[in-house]
């Protein structure tokens, strides 16, 4: 009969159920604080209700199971036979975990029941009251078999019964479907014209269908109306028949799971966008056509008296570029809160394991962020937090002895300053141990002492690489993830972290990040014939190099004075090979920049100005160039390359080595 | 072909339900809640509404309810899709006046034989 492909609806079944589980996990999460609102129940409910009738629509037969007992447990708290309690909420939110695993791995075309969801299966239909969830469809007792030669059937419906949408002739028209069917109709009951309702029904039938149909199909025509007529169903028998052996259990054609199509499942990974930036998007694109039509009256030229509207028309043309640039960056852009909502539960879970009371306090969770710098900021905001709970917030008596309120705080607030996002994440536990740390830092061999080292350069050396300091490592945070990796994490996004914390009130973790990957604020640099692009985020200054600030080391490197550190000179010339005349070096400009905590000279010819740079990818429409992160066009169409300030000091601290 | 209604408030499923119907040469409305779907059947005079039980805002029984006792919609064939774990809310969406039920869950096929059962 019908052709659909019920694949095609797959990505948003998985999508909305994540988007439930998200919501379940945040109602759970209100419960388990005590907030008794009903409707919350009826989210988790909601939640698990509608990812089973999905999963069980979409083939996804093991995760509807599991699904399907969740429910069940829910189904008893909403109807008040069960309360609230604590190991529900627990349950729930390991199912709701367990569901989401489940589910990718059904979209990976994997079977989803894993050992461990089957062990949680378990624990859940133990909680269920009677204990064994009873299976689904319970296989019905085997009626005697009749052998069936005709139908009688009278039928009167209640006078409401055409409200409710029910049409007799339908009816019949299906009756009709199973054999010849005879209809008598009874109108003893009309009554006189003047008081008929044309929506009251006022007739009955006798109907006689001279076919053995089972029963099941006469019943199916007339299942929507029970209780809403007079009905009876008389089935002439022809002989009684024994009945025959219950027939096993019918063998379930183990049908074949349909391979899936390895493309159809590609992760492409989409943008949900609000209905309002496309309206303003069609808006805007609506304007620069009337724009458009405007200045086309001028192609065949100007005249003076002209002009005026020329520039008037140039002017606006300006500002719907800039204003459709904006809109369409937009649609890159989602609430931080995709990102933020996790962290209730990862809060409240490590503040149980460690005895400790944590508020979270999230703040500014509509702030926009490009959708690639949010899907790589979870993991060292998970970090941070890890953190701060593991180490910077102290144990409740630890509190109170030293004056505090026995909850801690933690606080993640994301806002705009400037052209960039801030995301802080700042606690009121005991701030960084500066003996602590400098003890470490020289066991480590990072550093010789401690001794007039700023309060801000002691707080540093928690990033350099391997540096941990607690006592005993924990299961939270001793990962093997660094602060060091969190900044390398950051660095990629083109932002920075910068820490703040003072000794007995906290510690305040300060992420910046771009407004978007796609744009970047560049500095132009001419290097002979060429023009290249550093991002000005990695600029620490340029200045011009005397002949004499120059040394030069063995291997034909060359190193300069950069107030009190000598800096490795990289000629951008040499790198990237270009041709023609190689100037020396008072006759160019180095522009130091900075990379993972270390800084190299970028010599070039002369700087042109800072501009914005839109980012194409080289990787796409080229291949990976080492030492080059992109490419953009310049206002007069030639391609300029992006520098890859980062990939750079790696090349070069390969060949201090080599 | 006939103006339907299908009212779920999960896309996935209410995307399933609208372009079978559409594959079959129905013209499909969609709204993802009871009250969606009111305002929408204010608009517009629907031959036949499909409505998911369970939703959020307003629910699919206070939706029939309410839809009934709009002009027009006395008589119209309304379908509850309903799960097998609810058989009491069959009896429910009878009782505000729904025409019948289709159990979830249910194949393309099955939507199409339903509907063409109502539609006649």
């Amino acid at each position: 009969m019908s052709k659909v492909d019920l694949a095609q609806f797959h990505k948003a079944f998985h999508e909305e159920s994540l988007d439930g589980l998200d919501a379940m996990e945040q109602a759970l999460l209100a419960l388990d604080e005590g907030s008794d609102d009903p409707e919350l129940i009826n989210v988790v409910f909601r939640a698990a209700h509608s990812i089973k009738g999905g999963a069980a629509t979409f083939g996804f037969t093991d995760v509807a199971a599991f699904t399907h007992v969740a429910e069940n447990l829910m189904d008893e708290v909403r109807s008040g036979r069960r309360p609230m309690e604590k190991a529900v909420v627990e349950l729930l939110l390991r199912s709701g975990d367990t569901v989401r695993d489940m589910l990718s791995l059904s979209m990976a075309g994997q079977p989803a029941a894993t050992p461990e969801s089957q062990a949680l299966l378990a624990e859940l239909s133990a909680m269920v009251s009677g204990g064994s969830a009873a299976p689904v469809a319970a296989a019905k007792a085997a009626a005697p078999a009749e052998t069936v030669e005709s139908w009688d059937i009278t039928f009167r419906p209640f006078d409401y019964l055409l409200k409710t949408g029910n049409d007799p002739a339908r009816m019949f028209r299906e009756l009709g479907a199973l054999g010849p069917l005879r209809v008598e109709c009874d109108a003893s009951k009309l009554p006189s014209l003047a008081d008929m309702d044309a929506s009251s029904s006022y007739l009955g039938w006798s109907l006689h269908l001279d076919a053995g149909a089972k029963r099941a199909a006469v019943e199916g025509v007339f299942d929507w109306v029970d209780g809403d007529c007079e009905l009876n169903l008389a089935p002439r028998i022809a002989a009684p028949t024994p009945a025959p052996a219950p027939a096993a259990a019918p063998a379930a054609p183990a049908a074949p799971r349909a391979v899936r199509d390895p493309a159809a499942n590609s992760e492409a990974s989409s943008v949900r966008v609000g209905i309002e930036k496309i309206d303003t998007l069609i808006n805007l694109v609506g304007e620069l056509v009337i724009t458009q039509s405007m200045l086309s009256q001028f192609q065949d030229g100007v005249d003076e008296s002209q002009l005026e509207m020329l520039r008037d028309g140039l002017a606006q043309l300006g500002r719907h570029t800039r204003e459709l640039q904006e809109s369409v960056m937009s649609i890159r852009m989602l609430p931080i809160s995709t990102v933020f909502n996790r962290f209730p539960r990862l809060v409240r879970d490590l503040a149980q394991k460690l005895d400790k009371k944590v508020v979270l306090d999230l703040r500014g969770e509509t702030t926009e962020l490009d959708k690639t710098v949010l899907e790589k900021i979870g993991d060292p905001l998970v970090h941070l937090v890890r953190n701060a709970i593991d180490h910077g917030l102290e144990v409740p008596a630890k509190r109170l002895a030293a004056g505090k309120g026995d909850t801690g705080t933690l606080r993640m607030e994301a806002f705009h300053r400037g052209g960039a996002i801030v995301v802080e994440v700042a606690d009121d536990g005991a701030g960084l141990n500066r003996e602590a740390i400098v003890a470490k830092a020289v066991q480590r061999g990072i550093i010789a002492s401690g001794d007039g080292m700023s309060d801000d350069a002691v707080a540093e050396l928690i990033f350099e690489a391997g540096f941990s300091t607690a006592a005993a490592t924990t299961d939270l945070s001793g990962r093997g993830v660094g602060m060091d990796v969190v900044r390398r994490n950051v660095m990629d996004l083109g932002g920075t972290v910068a820490i703040r914390s003072t000794q007995g009130s906290g510690t305040t973790f300060t992420i910046t990040l771009p407004l978007t990957l796609a744009i970047i604020d560049g500095l132009t640099a001419a290097v002979a014939e060429e023009t290249y692009i550093v991002p000005l985020v990695s600029i620490v200054e340029s200045v011009q190099v005397q002949p004499d600030g120059v040394r030069s080391v063995v291997g034909g490197g060359e190193l300069f004075r950069f107030r009190d550190q000598w800096l490795p000179i990289v000629r951008l010339f040499d790198v990237f090979g270009c041709q023609g005349k190689r100037p020396p070096v008072d006759e160019g400009i180095v522009i130091v920049v900075e990379g993972e905590g270390t800084r190299i000279g970028l010599f070039v010819d002369e700087l042109i100005g800072q501009q914005q740079a839109v980012v194409k990818s080289l990787e796409a429409n080229y291949r990976r160039v080492a030492g080059v992160s992109g490419a953009t066009i310049l206002a007069d169409g030639s391609v300029a390359l992006i520098v890859d300030v980062a990939g750079l000091i790696r090349m070069q601290a390969r060949r201090k080595a080599a | 072909m006939a103006k339907i209604l299908a009212v779920d408030d999960s896309a996935s499923m209410r995307s399933m339900v609208a372009f079978t119907l559409r594959g079959a040469g129905h013209d499909v409305e969609e709204a993802e809640n009871g009250q969606a779907a009111l305002d929408t059947a204010g608009n517009h005079k629907f031959d036949l509404i499909l409505a998911d039980v369970n939703m959020p805002v307003m629910d699919g029984i206070s939706m029939v309810r309410e839809i009934r006792t709009r002009p027009g919609y006395s008589g119209v064939p309304i379908l509850m899709l309903t799960t097998e774990s609810n058989p009491e809310k069959k009896m429910e969406g009878k009782a505000a006046g729904a025409t019948g039920w289709l159990v979830k869950p249910f194949d393309p096929d099955q939507l199409l034989a339903t509907v063409a059962r109502v539609l006649g």
